[in-house]
């Protein structure tokens, strides 16, 4: 029987990572990602999971120590934030050109320095180009949800899945929410992980040998030609999750008021909330405004994201980040969506939340009426920071 | 379920006799075995890092298509039963 | 066949026609290493030499499963793979890292230091070719006072750092240094550490025809040498009882040591060296074995 109960973000993820029944979990402490891997190893000292904690002494190990336990057809999961998934950075590279099956929780936090411990998503989108799956959640049911699935992606794909969540708002927020039981997590999950390229005695091979550009060309192609695929991949298995767990979000993108929307800001994490808030109260004045929230960056829905803004007067992207010397990362890809679909519609670009920024439903009702104000006027696009203090503007104090 | 959905073209190498190719073209100088000296100790063969010294009907043969011409065996033979000779 | 392969079995896990140099040192080593350890033996080798000797894809020099990893990570993902082996019910499996001086005693130390003090059941075992050679013999931490290299082209100016002596502070059942000129040590000691549980940590010198200047032929000349002469001490340390072995138990006497220029003079990157340099040296070298002599004693002190 599933289970009704309060967690945090960070417990939802220890749930359901004991019961996808991994085999060796590593990690590395960093705020905000402890509460995980301290519930995890309550759960691995009580003899509630039947699994290998290794302590290791930094996240470049963590990642090492979960990629080289994969390599021999270990289920592996690992978690970190910001500067620790930074210094793991180059063995993440490493985990997904191994074609390996690893699924590590992101506590997005922002980059030092300076030091901070709050939000932004400038952390996991580093891991935009490396061949990672990379899915965020909205809320504690969406990370246990995530995590689970997380697993089956991975090993169906042979690549490394990331899922996302903001740190505190999410991470450290107790919220209800419903676990499966392991039976059902069994039905949907194998109980060891299968298939897949695996270290072994009876046919001895290398992993990773010097390649030359005659052949090195190809293995990149076919994480990308797996990535493209993982669309269809990832929409089945969330349909399958979907009639075990009785919970749909929708997909690759979860649709809130956008069927006959004016005016759709696209964006992820649990700023979504407010955005669907605002957006609802704006409803209520007449305003046909809707939220578009990507739970899956890469592979990047390029086809559903220019979809649904066809018939839209406007769209408007949220970006919990930024790039610096251009725009938002999900600005960015989501514009050059618009145009490989021939979608020819204003865009208002906004970035903001940045280190923590606390970010309200009346930010996003001044979103949703500046997007309102710039299609009435025919204003074809624009950039805005949100909430930036005026007095610090233009450099040091 | 559960099993891969996709093809994975992983950079997976096998183990293979000449990797590299027939290493033997590398040497300059190449080793030559006086049998009337040889001992069957089978130090050169202990000693050989590329293992190209086989134990045929308990002789030493040294195999002339990867050996590299190092100089190993005929250093360490204790009765100087190997010489190293030019290369033609 | 003779009685030597009653001991030293004849299969090779190294194939020929690979990329070494020739006279590789290292190649040499993990020959018996690989010998004595047998085929169901996992590899995990980070940037170094051999993992270009292992050659290009689709093809690989080594008869047994390896996994090749970053630089620093090697002792982190031997971590993994040994306690994934345990865990998913692989029996009998070695797992050993084989990785260079560069990757052990520089930008791997922090991984090996984190594996060591977790004592997780594998080998680690550093062949010591006493500079960067894969990425053309740039100093390491492991470069000897005074050598050439391409980084230190007027002689290293510091000491070299003595790795096995700072395992001995984690607390782990087995260290031994290896040497390639007498392959019957590596294979005991080897195989002595395939049967204890635990961390098992082994430092190799590894002498480098193309990194320490001399005729490919003297590889094996050059390694005795190290140990006549003092400069290599071949030693085990079994759950703290330490112990000299081979030739290095009659050297405790300096008049027994081969002077130090016996084994310099045979090198091309300790060409440059003044009389004063090889005094240093010599001096260096006597005063490691004052501190050998001060361990022994202490441990027959501590066995009372």
């Amino acid at each position: 029987m599933s289970k009704k109960t309060i967690l945090s973000g960070n417990h939802a993820a220890a749930y359901a990572v004991k019961l996808s029944r991994p085999d060796v979990i590593s990690a590395y402490p960093i705020t905000p990602q402890t509460s995980v891997i301290e519930k995890l190893s309550e759960f691995v000292e009580n003899g509630e999971l039947n699994a290998r904690f290794i302590r290791v002494e930094s996240e470049h190990s963590a990642m090492s120590a979960v990629l080289g336990a994969a390599s021999v057809g270990a289920r592996v999961y690992t978690a970190t934030s910001s500067q620790g998934l930074l210094y793991m950075y180059e063995v993440c590279w490493w985990a997904a050109g191994a074609r390996l099956p690893i699924v590590m929780g992101i506590i997005t936090r922002a980059i030092a320095p300076p030091w901070s411990i709050w939000t932004d998503h400038n952390d996991i989108l580093t891991l935009r180009d490396s061949g990672w799956i990379i899915m965020f959640a909205q809320d504690v049911q969406e990370v246990f949800d995530l995590t689970v699935q997380a697993f089956k992606i991975a090993e169906e794909t042979s690549l490394p899945v990331a899922v996302g969540w903001d740190a505190f708002v999410v991470s450290h927020t107790v919220e209800p929410l419903e676990i499966l039981s392991q039976e059902h997590v069994d039905r949907f999950l194998p109980k060891k992980k299968i298939g897949g390229h695996m270290l072994n005695f009876d046919d001895p091979f290398s992993l990773g040998n010097l390649t030359y550009p005659d052949d090195y060309m190809e293995f990149r192609y076919d994480i990308w030609k797996t990535q493209r695929e993982a669309l269809d991949i990832i929409s089945n298995i969330y349909e399958e999750y979907s009639e075990i767990s009785g919970r749909a979000y929708g997909g690759l993108l979860e649709d809130n008021m956008c069927d006959d929307a004016d005016i759709i800001l696209f964006m992820m994490g649990a700023a979504s909330g407010d955005a669907i808030e605002a957006a609802r109260l704006l409803r209520e004045k007449g305003l046909k405004v809707g939220v578009c929230r990507l739970r899956v960056i890469r592979p990047f829905p390029a086809e559903e994201i220019a979809k649904k803004s066809e018939r839209v007067k406007m769209i408007g992207v949220f970006d919990r980040d930024v790039s610096m010397g251009y725009s938002g990362v999900l600005a960015t890809d989501i514009k050059s969506a618009l145009k490989e679909y021939g979608v020819d519609v204003p865009v208002a670009e906004y970035i903001g939340g940045l280190g923590g920024r606390d970010l309200r439903v009346k930010d996003f009702l001044e979103i949703f009426e500046d997007m309102d104000k710039m299609a009435r006027k025919g204003v074809k696009f624009s950039r805005k920071w949100i909430g930036l203090k005026e007095k610090y503007i233009g450099g040091a104090p | 379920m559960g099993e891969i959905m996709v093809r994975v073209y992983a950079p997976i190498a096998r183990p293979t006799i000449g990797s590299v190719g027939k290493t033997g073209i590398w040497r300059s100088v190449k080793p030559v075995v006086n049998y009337d000296k040889c001992i069957n100790c089978y130090l050169c063969w202990m000693y050989c890092p590329e293992g190209c010294i086989n134990i045929i009907d308990d002789m030493v043969r040294i195999d002339y298509d990867y050996c590299k011409g190092c100089g190993i065996c005929s250093n360490v033979c204790p009765v100087k039963a190997i010489e190293m000779v030019r290369e033609e | 066949m003779s009685g030597i392969f009653k001991t030293f079995p004849y299969q090779e896990y190294i194939l020929k026609g690979n990329a070494a140099c020739p006279g590789c040192g290292a190649t040499l080593i993990l020959r018996y290493v690989l010998k004595a350890l047998g085929h169901r033996t996992i590899l995990v080798i980070p940037a170094c030499c051999t993992s270009v000797i292992a050659g290009p894809y689709p093809k690989t020099a080594f008869g047994v499963p390896v996994l090749h990893i970053a630089f620093a990570a090697s002792a982190a993902a031997a971590s993994g793979i040994v306690e994934a082996v345990e865990q998913i019910g692989m029996r009998d499996v070695n797992v050993v890292v084989w990785a260079g001086d560069g990757g052990t005693v520089d930008i791997g130390l922090q991984a090996l230091s984190g594996a060591a003090e977790r004592n997780h059941n594998m080998v680690y075992i550093c062949y010591d070719n006493e500079a960067y050679m894969n990425t053309g013999i740039q100093r390491s931490g492991a470069t000897p006072y005074g050598a050439w290299t391409t980084t230190t082209p007027t002689g290293n100016k510091n000491v070299k750092k003595d790795l096995p002596m700072i395992m001995r502070a984690h607390n782990i059942p087995y260290i031994a240094t290896l040497n390639p000129a007498f392959p019957n040590d590596i294979y005991s000691k080897v195989k002595k550490a395939k049967e204890i549980r635990g961390f098992k940590y082994f430092h190799a010198l590894s002498p480098c025809p193309p990194g320490w200047r001399y005729d490919s032929s003297l590889t094996v000349e050059i390694a005795r040498m190290a140990v006549l002469t003092g400069m290599w001490i071949l030693y085990e340390q079994e759950y703290g009882d330490f112990r000299l072995t081979g030739p290095s138990r009659n050297l405790l006497e300096k008049r027994k040591r081969k002077p130090i220029v016996e084994y310099l003079k045979l090198q091309g990157r300790f060409r440059h060296l003044n009389d004063e340099d090889i005094d240093r040296i010599q001096r260096l070298v006597d005063d490691k074995w004052e501190e050998i002599k001060e361990l022994l004693e202490s441990n027959k002190i501590n066995k009372k």
